[in-house]
């Protein structure tokens, strides 16, 4: 399928859930409701003409304008076709369902993006930090992160 | 002036200090503690290995600090990992001695300036004994930094405590 097919099916079946697209972009990509995020998600593993079953990555994006995003680089490995989804929320309630049942990869990317950008996956069985410590002070991807001038009696700072 | 300089002449007897004795025998088997934790490990297991054979002066890694004399903190020191470095150290029994291989250990190397996460160096949680810089050495530095050690040790006192340089 191509991209506007995988657009024009999601915007019939999910309507407003669907908020933005750029399809001629290098990696054509769909803005999505971050509430609706799983159910449209278990629709394009599901669905017999999607079959969107390998999510390539996902990552986290802090846009410097109030926003987070999410990515997710989905293929098919049985259409060999290949879509970007996004997902935007604010930074003071970063709110986005988790995908983690419908791709078991998206379980450990999705820690990570909190752990970076402190996204809130929500319905994700085990959301804790998977790179820094646990008393890590803040999320250090965001863009307004300032590096601790102490981390237990550590100076960090060079 | 190393313990075996002497000759056996006359009989099998043959005098020296205690100081010299002790300190020959520890920089003989400077039994090292494995960390590796990062591309500097792989020079380090490079050292091991039969081309340079770090086992001829008495190096041998062993995976337990209450079994090893010297810690090479070979690679990047996280903060996360920086405590159990700590930890290590304080489990190794005396005497003991660092060797800090690699920018990364030394100064924070490449990470020095966005670092958030990488200790600017090892030797601000542990006293470090030897400095190997290079990104990473070549084993050849790494020897040449056990010699210096071995060197170190050599000059040790009974008398004098241990110093820090």
């Amino acid at each position: 399928m191509t991209p506007q097919e995988i657009h024009d099916g999601l915007k019939a079946k999910f309507g407003d859930a669907v908020v933005e697209a750029k399809l001629d972009a290098p990696q054509p990509w769909i803005r999505i409701a971050p509430n609706k995020m799983k159910s449209l998600c278990f629709f394009l593993r599901d669905d017999a003409s999607f079959q969107l079953d390998y999510m390539m990555c996902l990552s986290g994006v802090d846009y410097n304008d109030g926003n987070l995003g999410v990515v997710y680089h989905l293929f098919s490995m049985v259409h060999k076709h290949k879509i970007v989804l996004k997902a935007n929320c604010p930074k003071d309630n970063p709110l986005v369902q988790s995908v983690s049942e419908v791709w078991g990869t998206a379980n450990w990317h999705e820690r990570e993006a909190y752990d970076m950008f402190g996204i809130q996956f929500d319905g994700h069985p085990d959301l804790r930090r998977i790179l820094c410590p646990d008393d890590y002070p803040g999320f250090p991807l965001r863009k307004d992160f300032k590096v601790p001038e102490f981390y237990n009696g550590m100076k960090v700072p060079y | 002036m190393g313990l075996l300089d002497y000759k056996f002449e006359n009989s099998n007897v043959f005098i020296t200090s205690v100081e010299n004795l002790l300190n020959w025998a520890r920089l003989s088997s400077l039994f090292q503690m494995q960390f590796g934790l990062a591309c500097c490990a792989i020079e380090m297991m490079a050292a091991s290995a039969s081309n340079f054979d770090i086992m001829r002066f008495g190096v041998i890694p062993r995976a337990t600090p209450r079994q090893t004399d010297v810690m090479i903190v070979a690679g990047t020191v996280t903060l996360k990992m920086a405590s159990r470095i700590k930890r290590l150290y304080d489990q190794m029994a005396e005497p003991r001695y660092v060797i800090s291989m690699g920018s990364c250990s030394n100064c924070g190397g490449p990470y020095w300036e966005h670092g958030y996460h990488v200790l600017k160096g090892v030797d601000r949680v542990i006293p470090v004994d030897v400095y190997v810089p290079g990104c990473p050495p070549r084993p050849e530095a790494l020897l040449e930094g056990i010699m210096k050690l071995q060197e170190k040790v050599r000059k040790e006192s009974l008398a004098r405590k241990k110093q820090i340089v």
